[in-house]
């Protein structure tokens, strides 16, 4: 099981060489003996998915049809609907909170005969780049548990290197599905912003989450956006795929593309760790032998693009996050003597203090007098990242770059210092504010045994090419088919 | 010296009128009053966690085309914009609305005045957005909240400041009800709050010869013609008497809003503008700009029809009908079509107007519908119309006929035979009677011959004798005649 990849896993069980009971049984297991060093879930649903496992079984046996993803054991993070268990977004205010519906990318899942083992824990309502700032419990790194697994997506990530699910689902508004894939040595992809549907993901920053795989190997990314993406009626910013067709990403997935044209940024990279930069460039020099050009290129506006998103992500968050309130649903304060405390004390209560901060942030930058010199300048400057972008790919296919400056970082290393931690993610967020999909996979392990990540980032609804350029370095390395010494 | 004050009206009126489209602005809950408490709802207008809104087309439909009446300028691309505010009848906290980027703009509606005058009332703006949910304080320590509205389409019309009276105010109310009704895109029903008000009222005082204008008051929600006019007269003298005690004018004082007091007949103090809300406007990133093609509008175009204030003009000019008559009629657009039939069927709309508004409008209060309501037939009216042109039947026997034709949807003329109304005409028939009551009658017959004082009261004595013998049937036109031409 360890070393099996979904793709592997659901052909074997559709050969009948294994059962999904007998696979899902064995993920359990690994739960059961892992989990509680790892705390990668906030719950897990044992019952359901052996009924659904025993389902598709029985399904496979009979000769009947099954899904893309007959008899797989995944995993959800906990901010996508689920109409199975709580939807807590790792907030104390939402601990209780059952959703009446699935997220679309929850419903693909389940019509593609997935089997949902659990759902990941995260950093509160997806803010953080750690998992420390989830509400509810602490995730560590399988490789080093005295470091944390990234985030927000931290559980997803860790359970799947942790040998808790075979793929998982993650959301990225800012690197949360590429960098905790880079800190846990795992392919995590960030689709474009519209190719999955966003109905049923609990918002942070609408204008920039959008849900993706995070994987063992980029074929099961393949796999999995052949179940998630395309046009949902249900999220008016999904796009219409008359505009931007899907495509079967598995079909030519390990075709390699000729005379691949590919881009690095110097100058961006320069404050990336060491390691990082060593680990990148050898991934470069493996391009190259596999033919490619690799050419230099600037992206001028790359630097502002923290504070952009800073602005951005934290006024819609603002919005996105007034209506938990404690009137309708969620966390309400027993102590409140008016309409007004009930607010004010429901939310004083229930919210972590990232999540207030970011909160606070959003709404003084919207407010009237500071609108245009916050909000306004920051649509600004995401306009000119988002020219910097155009401008890149008439040059090239793809640009690579780290997809965080360090390693894994010691849990507790940075929760006091807000800024240096929202700096891990100067690679990954320049890609939400464009729209542009990006990709992590393993490229190298630094001194300390730690999964470097290399990111791949490419025009917008290139998804197939995306993964075909990742697919190209995976054959030529063996850096995903390491596990942490917790599993062996 | 304040005997001699003169002074100026000046209002502007802010209307929110619900659109009567099928289902709700961005979810597809029907739009239904008077059904259970929150039984009109779902994820998506409760604002739960991660559900997205969708837009109504039918909604963005309904308010161009009541836009293009009030002879806007429709936007070539518009917008959804957030609007915060906490309040427990607003789930998100936010209300989708237009801020910057109105569907429409720059327009005007004429409004009738006494004796057919017409006066321009400009439009600033009229944009969509969603409404609000009812919050119930029944006896005890809580407070309920019915969500079935939240979500409801309103188009919201904001008028230059360019009425000058309460009862110019009434009128373009008035004239605006009766506008969106004949468009059919709203009920206009004020029991049912689908018209709600509010006036934005100060005045331009004239004393000593100087001008001095009073501080603007904005007075909200008022939901029936009658509180809107007498607020706005309240106003009127609150302002005067305010201004002659404190001598507060726009520069020294704060504009404020004010609550109408429906009971005691007040506007009670709300609050001042120092403390106003700031409702950090940002445009929802969960929908995408609305972009009007040509070809969408001139479809909506197409839909436009003759609006009220047209056909009234057009009933005087064309049909000699008075203008309040002609206002009768175009009161509401089914009588007004009824009435345009059975002129169309060929008979005289003036006495097609009285049938309508003096039978047709008594049956329809006694049965309190409208006269369109009452399932007669266009060409019945038509034909009931010209039996009484043609003497056939009595004026005063047209209402018999009318009722009768209500409850029995016969023809006009079967009915009259039936009730015997069939006015005797036949000349040689009445002569006969003629003959016998001037026999009858030597001494009248003389007062008219002597052609003095009594010539014209024994005339209408005589023929009131051949009326009571020929039991009312005798046309009292072909009696005269005759009778005139014996005596003269």
């Amino acid at each position: 099981m360890e070393n099996l990849s979904a793709i592997q896993l659901r052909d074997k069980i559709a050969a009948g060489q294994i059962s999904s009971v007998e696979a899902t049984t064995a993920i359990f297991k690994n739960i059961e003996e892992r989990e509680p060093t790892i705390g990668a879930y906030i719950s897990t649903y044992h019952d359901s998915a052996l009924e659904k496992a025993a389902e598709v079984d029985k399904r496979i046996a009979a000769g009947q049809e099954v899904g893309r993803l007959a008899g797989v054991p995944v995993a959800v993070k906990d901010n996508m609907c689920t109409t199975f268990g709580a939807t807590t977004c790792a907030s104390k205010i939402l601990e209780n909170f059952h959703a009446p519906y699935n997220a679309t990318a929850v419903e693909k899942l389940l019509s593609a005969d997935a089997v949902i083992v659990g759902k990941t824990n995260m950093d509160e309502f997806a803010m953080g780049s750690s998992t420390e700032n989830s509400g509810l419990k602490q995730t560590v790194n399988p490789w080093d548990r005295s470091r944390v697994p990234g985030g927000s997506s931290g559980g997803s990530a860790a359970a799947v290197v942790g040998g808790l699910c075979l793929a998982a689902l993650g959301s990225d508004t800012g690197g949360s599905i590429r960098q905790p894939a880079g800190f846990c040595g795992v392919v995590g992809l960030k689709p474009t912003y519209g190719r999955v549907s966003r109905f049923g993901l609990v918002a942070y920053g609408s204008s920039l989450d959008q849900i993706g795989p995070i994987t063992r190997t980029a074929a099961d990314a393949a796999l999995m956006m052949n179940v998630i993406a395309g046009h949902d009626p249900a999220d008016s910013t999904s796009v219409d795929e008359a505009v931007a067709p899907v495509c079967d990403y598995l079909e030519k997935l390990d075709e390699p593309i000729e005379k691949l044209k590919i881009a690095v940024v110097p100058e961006f990279v320069t404050g990336a760790d060491q390691q990082v930069q060593k680990a990148l460039a050898e991934a470069i020099d493996i391009y190259k032998k596999l033919g490619a050009e690799v050419i230099e290129i600037t992206m001028p506006h790359l630097d502002y693009a923290i504070a952009a998103y800073y602005v951005i992500a934290t006024a819609e968050a603002s919005s996105n996050l007034a209506r938990y309130d404690g009137v309708h649903y969620g966390h309400r304060s027993e102590n409140a003597a008016d309409y007004v405390e009930v607010y004010s004390k429901s939310r004083a209560e229930a919210f972590g203090k990232e999540v207030k901060r970011r909160i606070m942030l959003g709404t003084y930058t919207l407010s009237s007098g500071y609108y245009d010199a916050y909000y306004l300048k920051a649509l600004k400057v995401r306009n000119l990242i988002r020219a910097d972008f155009t401008h890149a790919f008439e040059k090239c296919e793809a640009i690579l770059m780290p997809v965080s400056p360090t390693t894994a970082f010691k849990i507790g290393e940075k929760v006091d210092d807000p800024l240096t931690m929202y700096l891990s993610d100067i690679y990954t967020i320049a890609a939400n504010l464009a729209g542009v999909p990006g990709i992590s996979i393993p490229c190298g392990f630094d001194e300390s045994d730690l999964p470097i990540g290399l990111q791949i980032l490419s025009p917008a609804f290139t998804e197939d090419k995306l993964l075909r350029i990742a697919r190209m370095y995976e054959m030529q390395t063996d850096w995903h088919t390491r596990k942490p010494s917790l599993i062996n | 010296m304040s005997s001699e004050l003169q002074y100026k009206v000046i209002v502007g009126l802010e209307i929110h009128v619900q659109l009567c489209t099928k289902s709700k602005m961005f979810c597809s809950c029907a739009v239904e009053f008077g059904q259970p408490p929150n039984s009109r709802v779902c994820p998506v207008c409760l604002g739960m966690p991660g559900v997205l809104p969708v837009m109504n087309k039918q909604a963005v439909e309904y308010a161009v085309l009541a836009a293009m009446a009030l002879n806007c300028e429709i936007a070539e691309h518009t917008k959804w914009d957030r609007k915060s505010y906490y309040y427990p009848d607003l789930p998100k906290n936010y209300q989708i609305s237009q801020y910057d980027l109105p569907l429409s703009s720059n327009g005007f509606i004429e409004i009738p005045l006494e004796e057919g005058r017409t006066k321009r009332i400009g439009i600033i703006r009229a944009h969509l957005e969603e409404d609000a949910g009812k919050n119930l304080h029944p006896a005890g320590n809580f407070s309920q909240v019915d969500l079935n509205r939240t979500g409801t389409p309103l188009l919201e019309i904001v008028t230059e400041p360019d009425m000058s009276s309460a009862a110019e105010v009434r009128a373009l109310a008035v004239e605006l009800q009766r506008m969106v009704r004949y468009l059919s895109v709203s009920e206009a029903d004020m029991q049912k709050g689908h018209m709600r008000f509010e006036p934005n009222i100060n005045l331009v005082i004239t004393k000593d010869g100087q001008e001095y204008k009073t501080p603007i008051v904005e007075v909200k929600n008022l939901n029936s013609f009658r509180a809107l006019e007498k607020s706005v007269n309240y106003e009127i003298q609150r302002q005067i008497d305010e201004f002659l005690e404190t001598g507060k004018t726009i520069e020294t004082g704060n504009k404020s809003t004010r609550g109408w007091d429906d009971d005691r007949e007040v506007t009670v103090l709300q609050r001042e503008k120092e403390e106003a809300p700031d409702y950090r406007y940002f445009p929802d990133p969960d929908l995408v700009p609305v972009e009007f093609t040509n070809e969408w509008l001139d479809d909506i175009r197409s839909r436009l029809c003759e609006l009220p204030i047209e056909r009234q003009t057009r009933y005087v000019n064309e049909y000699k009908l008075s203008d309040y008559d002609a206002g009768v009629l175009t009161a509401e657009r089914l009588t007004s079509d009824l009435f345009e039939k059975i002129v169309a069927k060929g008979c005289d709309p003036k006495r097609a107007c009285n049938l309508l508004t003096q039978e047709g409008l008594r049956l329809a209060k006694e049965r309190n519908c409208s006269v369109s309501e009452l399932g007669i037939k266009a060409e019945n009216v038509a034909k009931l119309a010209n039996i009484v042109e043609a003497g056939d039947i009595s004026a005063s026997a047209s209402s018999p006929i009318f009722i009768n034709m209500v409850e029995t949807k016969k023809d006009p003329w079967s009915i009259a035979e039936e009730l015997n109304l069939i006015q005797k005409s036949d000349a040689g028939e009445l002569e006969t009677i003629v003959d016998q009551v001037l026999t009858e009658n030597p001494k009248a017959v003389d007062d008219v011959k002597s052609g003095g004082k009594k010539n014209k009261k024994a005339q209408g004595f005589l023929l009131g004798q051949v009326m009571q013998k020929t039991k009312g049937q005798a046309n009292p036109k072909i009696v005269s005649q005759i009778l005139a031409k014996k005596l003269g």
